[in-house]
């Protein structure tokens, strides 16, 4: 129980610095805010899923018709034509259609549905065309501290206390207390489950390291995404393709010799399918496999992320066919029941992307026993099928 | 497809990249390491208590068998020796009967002939001295049919008397 107290005064501590970038509540002038018709549901959905520049906490509409945001700013971070420039997002105002032009280093940025876009130079205004693509301004490389950059800090601050916490106390103790006995199964879990089955005996303990890191990465993000803070990390692209190419280097850089030999020069089939054999593999290697872990992350969070917000829109959606009563009630239950799969998706996402990412390494560093200078040209077909299965 | 690739993000790509790899780096120096360097000391530990364990177990079990085997093996002694003992005592029972019974055998016998011997000396000792007597009367009335000789023949015939009560 101390150690949970302690790892929350940790928690609050974080926030209280973020918060402490003092909380913004101003107002803008957008339309109403409310959202009750379809569009404005999809666009809101479609806005959430998007990262965000600054920590929206919620917002209403005052008596006098305003809109009124509470959250707090967080840094922006732009290379620009004119190099690095650096501002807070407040300075947006939480426009979100380019309207805002902020002007930094001589250079004029707008934020566009969750993206910066530089205007070009003498231009003033962002231009739209028919499909609502700027054509006065380009994107420009955005190393913000956005919020799923929040939520990355927050997770690997929080798996470092903690896990920091739980490697302390074995130098006092055999059998960890507290909150430590909640970890050392997962650990152990991850390790048993995970990475010795799927990479071997002989290797396993280079990669586990890597596994368990990316696991608890994973799952504590999926979890977080759940929460009302909205956050989004797991369903942005970005992050998914970054944890792929991780474990793609991974595998990559400890494969041994049979696996490469298995990938150029595939033994046992005839010479002239072997070049054939080997394009496929190549792409199979380095683009479906990974392509495969970060689509896979990605689209099952998106997904999440969108069913229950398509759910809790069914209160205002359906408000008019249903009645109030009705519409937020089969809205709160479905929501509720979509909720505990996500929980479950949420862990089962993290296992696959850490189970995949351990058969991948398991497939790379595997020791074939099985000779390869026996002439397979000869032989039978089904010695052949034999050796592989 | 197109949404796909223009909601990737480079600029989160790379710091999501150098995050990951720091934490990576972290986790496993100040984490991962000495986490599962614990765990696999105290799996190897309780698996040689164990090992111990079961080791303890059978030179128990070895133990108790020797005892069982020891214990068995004094039992089928003492039996026997019981079953000897009887036996030597009925033995002994029938040899000392036997022999009570040739020696009052051995006794009767001594007796009969020691019984016979006397009765045979008792004889002869009477046939002495009834021949001895019939010398003396013979010589007594010789004597007297000298003197008198009705008194003679009275005295012959008083001693035939005597001899014959005697």
């Amino acid at each position: 129980m101390k150690i949970f107290q302690q790892s929350f005064k940790f928690f609050a501590l974080i926030v209280l610095v973020f918060l402490s970038t003092t909380i913004y509540a101003y107002s803008s002038n957008e339309d109403g805010g409310e959202i009750d018709t379809r569009e404005e549901v999809d666009a809101y959905i479609s806005h959430h899923l998007q990262d965000s520049h600054d920590f929206a906490l919620f917002s209403y509409t005052n008596d006098e018709g305003e809109r009124k945001h509470f959250g707090f700013p967080l840094p922006v971070i732009l290379w620009s034509s004119n190099g690095l420039v650096t501002f807070m997002s407040s300075e947006f105002h939480h426009n979100d259609d380019g309207d805002v032009i902020v002007e930094k280093n001589g250079s004029k940025f707008a934020k566009i549905h969750s993206k910066i876009y530089e205007l070009e130079a003498g231009a003033e205004a962002v231009d739209f065309d028919e499909e609502h693509h700027a054509t006065n301004a380009a994107r420009v490389l955005d190393f913000s501290i956005t919020k799923s950059v929040v939520g990355i800090l927050v997770i690997g601050l929080l798996m470092f206390f903690w896990f920091v916490r739980l490697a302390k106390q074995y130098k006092k103790k055999q059998i960890p207390t507290g909150f430590g006995r909640v970890l050392e199964p997962l650990v152990l879990y991850v390790r048993d489950e995970i990475s010795r089955p799927n990479i071997g005996e002989k290797h396993y303990r280079k990669f586990t390291g890597y596994l368990l890191t990316v696991f608890f990465f994973i799952w504590l993000l999926n979890m977080v995404g759940l929460t009302p803070l909205g956050f989004n990390v797991t369903g942005q692209i970005a992050v998914t393709a970054s944890l792929a190419i991780f474990t793609l280097i991974i595998y990559a850089f400890s494969g041994n010799k049979d696996f490469w030999m298995h990938i150029l020069w595939m033994p046992g089939v005839p010479i002239l399918i072997r070049p054939i054999l080997a394009v496929i593999e190549l792409v199979g290697t380095f683009i479906i496999k990974p392509f495969s872990l970060l689509v896979r992350l990605f689209a099952n969070i998106t997904a999440g992320h969108t069913v229950i917000m398509a759910l809790i829109a069914i209160m205002f959606v359906m408000k008019d066919t249903l009645g109030v009563a009705g519409a937020t009630g089969l809205s709160f239950i479905l929501s509720v029941l979509i909720m505990f799969i996500e929980v479950l998706v949420a862990f089962l996402q993290a296992y696959i992307f850490t189970m995949l990412s351990a058969l991948f390494i398991g497939m790379a560093v595997a020791e074939h026993d099985h000779g390869h200078d026996v002439e397979h040209e000869t032989a039978d077909v089904e010695d052949v099928r034999g050796d592989f299965i | 497809m197109e949404t796909l690739i223009n909601d990737f993000s480079p600029g989160l790509f790379a710091v999501q990249t150098i995050l990951l790899l720091l934490l990576i780096f972290l986790m496993v120096k100040f984490a991962w390491k000495p986490i599962l360097g614990s765990i696999t000391e105290r799996e190897e530990g309780i698996q040689d208590a164990l090992d111990a364990a079961e080791k303890a177990k059978r030179e128990m079990a070895n133990l108790q068998a020797d005892n069982e085997r020891l214990l068995q093996e004094a039992r089928l002694e003492r039996e026997t020796m019981i079953k000897e003992a009887r036996e030597l005592k009925t033995k002994m029972i029938a040899e000392a009967e036997a022999d009570a019974q040739a020696q009052a055998h051995k006794m009767i016998e001594q007796a009969q002939a020691a019984i016979e011997g006397e009765k045979k000396a008792a004889m002869a000792e009477l046939k002495t001295h009834v021949a001895g007597l019939s010398l003396e009367i013979a010589e007594k009335v010789v004597r007297k049919e000298l003197s008198n000789k009705d008194k003679q023949l009275e005295l012959v015939e008083t001693m035939l008397g005597e001899a014959t009560l005697n």
